[in-house]
């Protein structure tokens, strides 16, 4: 029992980290501009077939092509962001869910006329191989996204406490108003907020695509999970999209185990309406954070 | 009405009404479809209209509304005309609930959102591990036998659902006309224009927002259970699933929110497109083509025409209101 | 998939048919205008894309090598295929559709959701569904008229599998307790209800510790199998489809669970080629029971010499088999009504005895509920990657290798 239960919570804990990433890339998004992407899901699916082809075309591991989504990504939502998206941020939030839910609908259509619908599993060898630590199995192709997945929301949170833009960016979540007084140029601020959400999305959909076969229709799950930790860990909290994260993993994987598998996201779901109900700032979040 | 748009609404209604002396069977169920979602899109627009918030579950209360008729016909034998005021009363209860919970924690915008998304999927998940509707093995209606009496069973043929379902469309069109020309109709809209004045002059806010959100998903609970008897199988994944609750907005949104004709526009184009791009893509051997097409208008209408394509489409046909 | 030219052309030319025939409904011409004299044309229903579009396109495939060997012996068919995009609801849907374009006759729908969905269809426009593949005991017993079920209901291949399993207990090989797996939807859970009173009835002392469900979109089962692992059971029965029977043997061996067997009774997915190539060498020593096709047959045989020439990069399984089966009651119907109307072929097919086919059992004949309850169910095991009949003995091709051997220990 003890052996399935750790095994379940660190297995929950591996995944969470990679889930972390995601959230991570929607908060920087939501939390800075109040954008509801509902189409993120969309873009790690983006970062899912991005590998996949790498790994079609050249035979090396996904991992190598998490450069390339994450580049491509960031390019794509800086783009994304200065030549469409900024005109809305100040839009009611209805007319923007209405404008991802359509982008979402459009990237997803698009991944299943260009590849179809069928899932695309990564084989490889490293597939089957398992690190082992006393009683625990950890599965190598999941620890080696864990760890890449930490290391660049480690690096994106250096990125923005330390660098100009960074603490731009930092500033113009906290106040838009003032950030606009002392001269930071909101628009092209915003664009490389967008960037590295939707590079994020796609590093952890390089990252994840090993693990789940790529098909188009995974994204609606992905976008889902991000909002929930996005709101049960704390909007525009870097941390809490951590913390959120592997909370979310492990309970997900908890659930999967003491109650059945089927069910496992049940309990998301109910914890992502008790936290908008009871505490809307979320675990981590500031209550001044909510618009 | 002005007297332009009771001219129009008199010709319209009447070409529906004898449209299936020409159309074939398929045609007259997609105009049936047609008319369920524009039906379901005036049940949404009252709970986006009124009650001022978007509702992204409104799948639960389909649902809900969906197994409740089916489960006491196909279980119970009890007929769907018993059927239907408990898929309403079911459905509406549901919408209470998370109106009084959203609205008294005053949980707004995207919030809102994901809480009925919350909710709906929540229930989605229940329901495929609950016995008695089946799980995700689906629930079946036994087929209808030669002696079947469609207006005792609610059950027929292609020109039995044409009609109920217009039927059904038209109602719901002059209920929804009727509250917003009626004093509830005032409060609401006090309400939504701004709830602190309202409450200063001693509108009940609270109780009519609830009261917005229950009807919203009572009526839409009554499309669910149309749907029901019309497919005669249900899945929680269709009736309960995200895909559904995206179908039930997309109508009334490229229609026009503001307005009680932008519903029915919006299915008349909506639905068409639906299964234009199913035809292309089944021929061209290419899946997803409807959600890339579905995406596109949705970008589209809110890029170009915000307020849905109702209001050009009424100035160019000179019906507008006038205010 | 192979780009096999012959398929290629096959395929445009459906498609041409069915676009033009697609073009003029869209502009909405009443179908007697399309109405065709000649061939019959049969409408196909079945998951070409998404989840079970492994399954569905090898049962496409059986399909049309069987539409050509009918048309070689002058029992032209003109078969448009739907597409049910692996969704149940969707069975209706194709239905409809192809009901429209004018099918006489409907086969499908593999998945049992999508059949049922499409026996609704089918019902209300009084046309016969010849069932290719759909276990679910539910097709034949909701008072369906039109339905014709050429494939054995789930709790009999469970029972029929039970028998046989039993008979290979013994020696080294006693099993004493068992955990069930199985896919969260209208199959999964039909065939599940089937096993669990099986063992008793037939009189095998195994004890079924515990149920484990997962979602059918599940893209993950290493908890689920974590679960199985920590019941110590010495038996597993997966019912799965291609991709999570996948997905469960990797994480066997990943989390080093070792059963004495796998058995999936009634099970699609481990005899499949793109099961066997993803897990290799750990495919072998699965059991499987589920009807299949009798190689001593002459027919049979016929039949795959010709599969090998058409389709050589693919395996003829169950999928293709009853693929193929269905076009030949859907010919035999044809030849003795004469006709293409839908209540002709209805009547012939009431009266079928077809005793030359292909897969194991009596003749295909239909109760008065439409269901065939002669097939024969043997039992399979993957050995160096191919699955094999085991079971019973008349029809064996190999003997059983039980228990099964450590992953470890795989060459």
């Amino acid at each position: 029992m003890l052996e399935l239960y750790a095994n379940v919570v660190v297995g929950g804990l591996l995944l969470g980290a990679v889930y972390a990433l995601i959230a991570t890339g929607l908060n920087v998004i939501f939390g800075v501009m109040r954008m509801v992407n509902f189409a993120h899901g969309e873009l790690v699916v983006v970062g899912m077939y991005t590998a996949y082809l790498f790994w079609k075309l050249t035979g090396l591991p996904a991992l190598a092509a998490l450069p390339i989504a994450a580049a491509l990504l960031f390019v794509a939502g800086y783009a994304f962001q200065r030549l469409l998206a900024n005109r809305f941020v100040e839009a009611g939030q209805h007319v923007q869910f209405i404008l991802f839910i359509g982008v979402a609908l459009m990237i997803t259509g698009a991944h299943a006329i260009a590849f179809g619908p069928d899932p695309r599993p990564i084989q490889g060898a490293a597939g089957f191989d398992v690190y082992r630590a006393v009683f625990l199995r950890l599965d190598a192709v999941r620890t080696q996204a864990a760890l890449f997945a930490l290391a660049l929301i480690a690096a994106l949170w250096a990125w923005l406490k330390y660098t100009l833009t960074g603490k731009a960016i930092r500033a113009a979540a906290d106040n838009l108003t003032g950030g606009r007084a002392i001269g930071i140029r909101i628009p092209h601020v915003f664009a490389i907020v967008a960037g590295l959400g939707f590079a994020c999305a796609g590093a952890a959909g390089a990252l994840v695509a090993p693990l789940f076969d790529t098909q188009p229709y995974l994204a609606g799950d992905f976008t889902m999970i991000a909002f929930i930790i996005v709101i049960v860990g704390g909007l525009a909290s870097l941390p809490g999209a951590l913390l959120g994260g592997l909370l979310i993993g492990v309970a997900e994987a908890l659930a999967a185990a003491l109650v059945a598998p089927s069910m496992k996201s049940l309990f998301s779901y109910a914890l992502l309406a008790l936290v908008i109900l009871l505490r809307p700032q979320g675990l981590l979040g500031k209550r001044s954070a909510l618009g | 009405m002005t007297g332009r748009q009771q001219a129009a609404a008199a010709a319209f209604l009447s070409v529906l009404a004898v449209l299936p002396a020409v159309a074939d069977d398929f045609q007259l169920s997609v105009l049936a479809l047609i008319f369920l979602f524009a039906y379901v899109g005036i049940a949404w627009n009252l709970m986006m209209g009124f009650a001022g918030q978007l509702s992204l579950g409104h799948a639960l209360y389909f649902g809900i509304g969906a197994y409740t008729v089916a489960v006491l016909a196909g279980k119970y034998g009890i007929t769907p005309w018993l059927g239907m005021p408990a898929a309403f009363a079911l459905a509406a209860a549901a919408a209470a609930l998370v109106g009084t919970l959203g609205f008294r924690f005053a949980v707004r915008g995207v919030y809102f959102a994901l809480l009925t998304i919350a909710f709906s999927e929540f229930t989605r998940i229940a329901f495929e591990h609950w016995d008695f509707v089946g799980k995700t093995g689906g629930f079946f209606l036994r087929a209808l036998g030669p002696d079947n009496r469609p207006l005792v069973s609610l059950r027929g043929g292609a020109t039995f659902f044409y009609y109920a379902l217009l039927v059904t469309m038209v109602l719901g069109w002059a209920l929804s006309a009727a509250l917003v020309s009626s004093r509830l109709g005032y409060y609401w809209r006090a309400v939504r224009e701004d709830e602190d004045a309202a409450r200063a002059i001693g509108v009940p806010a609270f109780r009519m927002k609830v009261a917005a959100a229950a009807l919203s998903g009572g009526l839409t609970g009554i499309g669910g259970a149309w749907f029901g008897l019309l497919g005669g199988s249900l899945f929680p994944e269709t009736v309960l699933g995200m895909r559904m609750s995206i179908d039930v907005i997309i109508a009334p949104i490229v229609g026009g929110l503001g307005s009680l004709y932008g519903p029915i526009l919006g299915a008349f184009i909506v639905i068409p497109l639906n299964e234009f791009a199913k035809e292309l893509a089944q021929h061209f051997n290419v899946n997803g083509l409807n959600f890339l097409i579905y995406g596109a208008l949705l970008c589209a209408i809110v890029l170009f025409a915000p307020h849905g394509l109702w209001p050009p489409l009424a100035r160019l046909l000179r019906l507008e209101t006038r205010r | 998939m192979t780009n096999d030219h012959r398929t290629n052309a096959n395929r445009r030319r459906l498609l041409a048919s069915g676009t033009a025939s697609g073009v003029l409904s869209l502009l909405g011409f009443p179908s007697v205008l399309r109405a065709q004299a000649g061939p019959l044309k049969v409408g196909v229903i079945l998951p070409l894309t998404g989840v079970l579009s492994f399954p569905g396109t090898a049962t496409r495939k059986g399909t049309e090598l069987a539409v050509k060997m009918m048309a070689e012996q002058g029992r032209r068919l003109d078969v448009v295929f739907a597409d049910t995009e692996s969704k149940p609801e969707n069975g209706r849907v194709a239905a409809e559709k192809l009901i429209r374009d004018g099918c006489s006759v409907l086969v499908g729908a593999w998945d049992s959701g999508a059949t049922i969905s499409a026996a609704q269809a089918a019902e209300a426009a009084k046309v016969p569904l010849v069932v290719n593949i759909g276990s679910a005991r539910q097709i034949t017993e909701q008072g369906f008229t039109q339905v014709f079920r050429n494939f054995p209901p789930s709790d009999e291949i469970v029972g029929k599998g039970v028998d046989l399993f039993k008979g290979l207990l013994g020696g080294s090989f006693q099993p004493k307790t068992a955990v069930l797996m199985h896919v969260n939807d209208t199959f999964g859970q039909a065939t599940s209800g089937a096993v669990k009173g099986a063992w008793e009835k037939a009189g095998v002392n195994i004890k079924i510790v515990e149920t484990i469900s997962y979602d059918a979109r599940a893209r993950d089962l290493s908890v689920e199998v974590a679960k199985a692992k920590a019941t110590g059971a010495d038996l597993v029965s997966p019912i799965t489809r291609v991709n999570d029977a996948i997905l469960i043997v990797r994480e066997l061996v990943k989390q080093d669970y070792n059963p004495m067997a796998i058995y999936g009774p009634s099970s699609p997915g481990p005899y499949e080629k793109a099961f066997t190539d993803a897990v290799g060498k750990y495919a072998n020593d699965y059991l499987v029971s589920v009807p299949w096709y009798d190689p001593s047959r002459a027919l049979t045989k016929r039949v795959l010499e010709r599969w090998s020439q058409e389709f050589p990069k693919d395996r003829f399984e169950l999928n293709s088999g009853f693929g193929w089966e269905s076009i030949l009651v859907v010919a035999d119907a044809f030849q003795r009504a004469k006709s293409s109307k839908p209540a002709d072929l209805h009547a012939a097919l009431r009266q079928a005895n077809i005793a030359e086919h292909i897969m194991f059992g009596g003749p295909i004949a239909f109760d008065a509920k439409g269901q065939n309850p002669n097939i024969g169910v043997p039992m399979l095991q993957v050995q160096n990657q191919q699955p094999v009949v085991v079971a019973p003995a008349s029809a064996a091709q190999a003997k059983a290798a039980l228990p099964m051997r450590k992953w470890a220990e795989r060459a």
